[in-house]
């Protein structure tokens, strides 16, 4: 065990302040400390993505990186993506076109979709396929979860274009 | 009727019943980020427990030192054999009849098993107890090959008495575990003689895992004040797992409750009991406070459940004309240190006389010996019921192998061999009474889908341009049409420890109009909150929107064997349909009452009870529903609530047939998937949409498993595959699209004629793309070649038959 350090992260708009060991991964600060559970683990070797987050402006799987290196960073996870009453539009076209089934990947999904909307609004199947090729599902075969993230595109430029 | 009266079709709609591709309930909570997994509960004082696991994989226990992880800061307890021999809990039974160490008692069988557990106050502090603990083994030789093992003197199972029965029978050698026979032997052997053409070939089924990306755990709390034991956990069948709790715990089982929570995908690997929920309820009772186990990937992928690991030496025959005579299959079953399969109790090799596939093959035999190897533990049903994969990849080989001798268009042997609509239903030489099935029609459907005969044209030019050096690549047409067993099953002859293979719905209909049902299954994201609503909707006429489903606590739940190997349809889904017929015939008295007629005087109609002949006179089933907690009906008790146990009086059989397209670079070994047709016939189709993903999904494991995905070792016995670095998972830029398409072909016997379709794609995907790969190079001579198909080894099969020049 080592000396712990003083951390600050700002997470969904909520500062936050702790000590933790260095060794501590980011993605078990998330989960035990501040109760943030939609991130999951399901590897912890950085393949399977179901427990990216949003970590100042970039993708992250938050299990490759130690809480002590995020000191000070600015983190978005799934319970900062939409309310109960105003959803996400992600969150929206998962549930429209079936892009879920046992729900464990899906928040990493929608996490990483959102990141890969921002820097491709437009794209291909085939963008949208390689783009997401850092998160695995083992329940759907991916062509709902493609489906539902064009979808989302489609609404989300449609939104921009009305709002011109 | 008066004119506000919504038209039938409409007020059907409204209830989003049968047939309905009704949004899933579940997806609110998931897409929040909400679901409520095992590893996201924590409890007050919550302790933390990690294994130490073996570095060999056979070996003595020398001696365990654990004084320096008890003396770390952090460590509770630190849990070894000798903890829980006094408990009689060092060993536990398998659900195959044997028995596995909890914790290694004198010896290892495998790489990774569990030797000690550590207990800490969280985590990492477990983590580094389990570093701590000081074990001195010595090395003993090495067998993981089933057939060296045969014949080895190195014993791997010395508490076993070699002369005694095993579970399933007499043991030939000390590492033998069981020979399992169906069939006629004599008579198979007969037909094989005087057939014109006999085929023959081993096929391997390689060594795989279902690894769902949630790993197994659970979290066990003693509540040491009113003496009762909560244990959460990814159970795929919770009920069994309290019994089999209290039976090896000595609790009582009404002092057990077992609740699975949400399950972040199971596919078998969540079905057995495993040491980790063993030592967490051991450590809970020992320090009174709530324990938590984890596996991660690495123990997940080395130690809870493979799947597969069969030799089939398969022998078929034919008359010149190509009409299958006789089918012969000899397997060598890989079970590994202990024989922990997951299968009902009479069917040691699960279903794997179900291998006479969609053919009427008139004589048959088969034998299964089941072998200890120094392999972890397993053989569960990975998306499949119980070794159909297997069967039905052995078939579908065996047919491909068979044309060839025949020299034979595959499609067309195939179709002169089908069992006929008119043989339904078919008693299968191996003992199956197949319930119904119309193959032609799915066959021709699928054939003519991918423009089947151009296809082959175009893979004849292909061949000629890649001679003529036009090009590097080749086209495979992978066919299959595969026959499933699932929903088991009846309790005559399933079982598993003992607890008949029924499974129960309970069903609760509240004064408003609105209702809950609770089962016996749980849901690993097959969408069970949603369609069993649709089922119950059409059944009693009130809205699934307005109907809560509940699986999963055995506190509420009636018992039931739980969700694996397609049942819940076939098997709860019927007893939701039967619990939903006793409440409608209890709604219909209380109608008639109501309405002042005679009972047999009212008749059904989509959500309400109606007069005959005067529709204008009606009840709904929301007044009805009121009237039953508000009205004194003479001779009827109030309320309206039914529970049912329902024994199915067969299993369900359904088919498919699938065509895969698929390109092959000679020089790199890479694959490209042109075009992947799916026909599934399920019988009756409930929320089409969920269908489609279950497909979906099926067939993307089915891609693993056929062209990357093994549970590989050395012969030291060390695992090879142990992380997702090397185990194969696709991602979205590898799978393709698929196209889904179907037939309907309801079972005769079950409620609603549902038949079950989640495993379907593994068990038809599977030997559609290895037969894919094998048709690519049957121009140049290729009859059979082992999976996975990765790149390398379709590199090697190039390369064997001499196409890199
Ligand atoms: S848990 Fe982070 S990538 Fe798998
Ligand atoms: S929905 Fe289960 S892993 Fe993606």
């Amino acid at each position: 065990m080592s000396k712990k350090m003083q951390i600050k992260l700002k997470v969904n708009g909520e500062d936050h302040e702790f000590a933790a060991e260095p060794r501590e991964l980011l993605v078990h600060a998330l989960r035990e400390r501040l109760n943030l559970t939609g991130s999951h683990v399901g590897c912890e070797t950085g393949h399977c993505g179901v427990c990216t987050v949003t970590l100042n402006g970039k993708s992250v799987k938050s299990c490759t990186m130690f809480v002590a290196q995020a000191d000070g960073a600015e983190l978005t996870t799934i319970e900062g993506m939409g309310t109960p009453d105003n959803l996400h539009v992600l969150q929206e076209a998962f549930r429209e076109h079936h892009g879920l089934q046992c729900g464990y990947c899906t928040p990493g999904m929608i996490m990483r979709a959102a990141k890969l909307l921002e820097e491709i609004p437009n794209p291909t199947e085939e963008e949208v396929r390689f783009g997401m090729a850092g998160n695995l599902c083992r329940c759907t075969g991916y062509q709902n979860i493609v489906k539902s993230i064009m979808a989302a595109a489609s609404e989300l430029n449609s939104a921009k274009e009305a709002a011109q | 009727m008066n004119d506000m009266t919504p038209d039938r079709n409409e007020r059907k709609a409204n209830l989003k019943g049968l047939g309905s591709s009704r949004k899933r309930v579940e997806d609110l909570r998931f897409t929040q980020g909400k679901g409520n997994y095992v590893d996201d509960i924590k409890l007050e004082g919550m302790l933390h427990g990690d294994f130490v696991r073996s570095p060999y994989a056979h070996a003595r226990i020398k001696s365990i030192n654990t004084d320096a992880a008890m003396a770390l800061d952090g460590v509770l307890a630190v849990l070894t054999a000798k903890d829980l021999e006094p408990l009689g809990l060092h060993w536990m039974p398998t659900l195959a009849g044997d028995k596995q160490m909890v914790l290694a008692d004198g010896k290892v069988l495998f790489q990774g098993q569990e030797v000690a557990y550590v207990v800490a106050k969280d985590r990492y502090i477990a983590a580094d107890g389990a570093e701590l603990v000081e074990v001195e083994y010595e090395e003993l030789p090495v067998l993981v090959d089933p057939f060296e093992a045969l014949k080895s003197d190195v014993v791997l199972r010395e508490d076993l008495d070699p002369k005694a029965d095993g579970a399933h029978g007499p043991r030939k050698h000390p590492n033998h575990i069981f020979t399992w026979e169906v069939g006629e032997k004599e008579a198979t052997e007969e037909v094989l003689d005087a057939s014109d053409v006999v085929a023959e070939e081993m096929v391997y089924y390689h060594r795989t895992h279902p690894c769902p990306l949630e790993t197994c755990g659970c979290v066990a709390s003693m509540d040491k004040v009113n003496g009762k034991l909560t244990l959460y956990g990814t159970f795929q069948a919770p009920h069994a797992i309290r019994t089999v709790v209290s039976l090896i715990s000595g609790l009582e089982e009404h002092n057990i409750r077992v609740i699975s929570p949400d399950i972040g995908g199971g596919f078998g690997n969540k079905v057995g009991a495993y040491p980790g929920y063993v030592c967490s309820v051991v450590a809970s009772i020992v320090t009174g406070l709530p324990v938590k186990w984890v596996e991660d990937r690495m123990e997940n992928l080395m130690t809870t459940a493979f799947a597969r690991d069969y030799w089939m030496k398969g022998k078929i025959s034919a008359t010149k004309e190509g009409k299958i005579t006789g089918l012969w299959c000899h397997t060598t079953a890989d079970h590994g240190g202990f024989d922990a399969c997951a299968d009902p109790t009479k069917f040691p090799a699960g279903f794997m006389n179900i291998c006479t596939g969609s053919y009427d093959i008139p004589t048959a035999y088969l034998a299964v010996d089941g072998v200890y190897t120094n392999k972890a533990p397993g053989g569960v049903a990975y998306r499949c019921s119980f070794r159909v994969t297997e069967a039905a990849y052995f078939i579908e080989r065996m047919i491909e192998v068979l044309a060839i001798e025949l020299n034979m268009d595959a499609a067309e042997l195939r179709r002169i061999n089908f069992i006929k609509q008119d043989q339904f239903p078919y008693t299968s030489a191996l003992g199956w009474e197949y319930d119904s099935g119309d193959y032609h029609t799915a066959w021709d459907k699928a054939l003519k889908a991918v423009g089947y005969d151009d296809l082959r044209k175009e893979q004849a030019q292909r061949v000629e341009d890649f001679k003529a050096g036009k090009t590097r690549k080749l086209l495979g047409i992978g066919l299959t049409h595969f026959t499933e067993i699932v929903g088991a099953g009846p309790v005559k002859n399933c079982d598993i420890l003992g607890l008949g293979m029924f499974d129960s719905c309970e069903i609760r209909i509240h004064p408003t109009g609105s209702a809950i049902a609770r089962l016996g299954t749980i849901s690993q994201g097959q969408g069970h909150a949603t369609t069993f609503a649709q089922i119950l909707a059409s059944e009693i006429g009130l809205p699934a929107d307005s109907i809560t489903i509940e699986e999963g606590d055995t506190d509420t739940a009636p018992y039931g064997l739980g969700t694996y190997g397609s049942r819940s349809t076939p098997v709860a889904g019927a007893a939701t349909a039967m619990a939903g017929r006793k409440i409608r015939a209890k709604a219909q008295m209380i109608a008639a009452y109501m309405l002042e007629v005679h009972d047999d005087d009212v008749e059904f109609d989509v959500d309400r009870f109606v007069v005959k002949g005067a529709p204008e006179r009606f009840k709904t089933m929301k007044e009805i529903a009121f009237a039953a907690y508000n009205q004194a009906v003479p001779g009827i008790e109030p309320g309206l609530e039914a529970v049912s146990y329902y024994d199915p009086p067969n299993m369900t059989y359904p088919f498919g047939a699938y065509i895969c397209v698929m390109e092959i670079d000679v020089d790199t070994g890479e694959h490209e998937i042109r075009q992947f047709y799916a026909l599934d016939d399920c019988g009756t189709r409930i929320n089409p949409m969920i269908i489609e993903g279950q497909v979906h999904g099926g067939l993307t494991e089915a891609l693993s498993i056929a062209m990357g995905q093994e549970i590989a070792y050395d012969n030291m016995g060390n695992v090879k595959t142990g992380t997702l670095m090397d185990f194969f998972l696709p991602t979205a830029w590898e799978t393709p699209n698929y196209t889904t398409d179907h037939t309907t072909t309801p079972s005769p016997h079950h409620p609603i004629g549902a038949k079950g379709v989640g495993e379907s794609p593994n068990v038809g995907g599977v030997p559609a793309f290895s037969n894919a790969v094998h048709d690519a190079f049957k121009a140049f001579g290729l009859r059979q070649v082992h999976m996975p198909h990765d790149h390398w080894r379709i590199w090697k099969t190039a390369n064997d038959l001499g196409l890199h020049g």
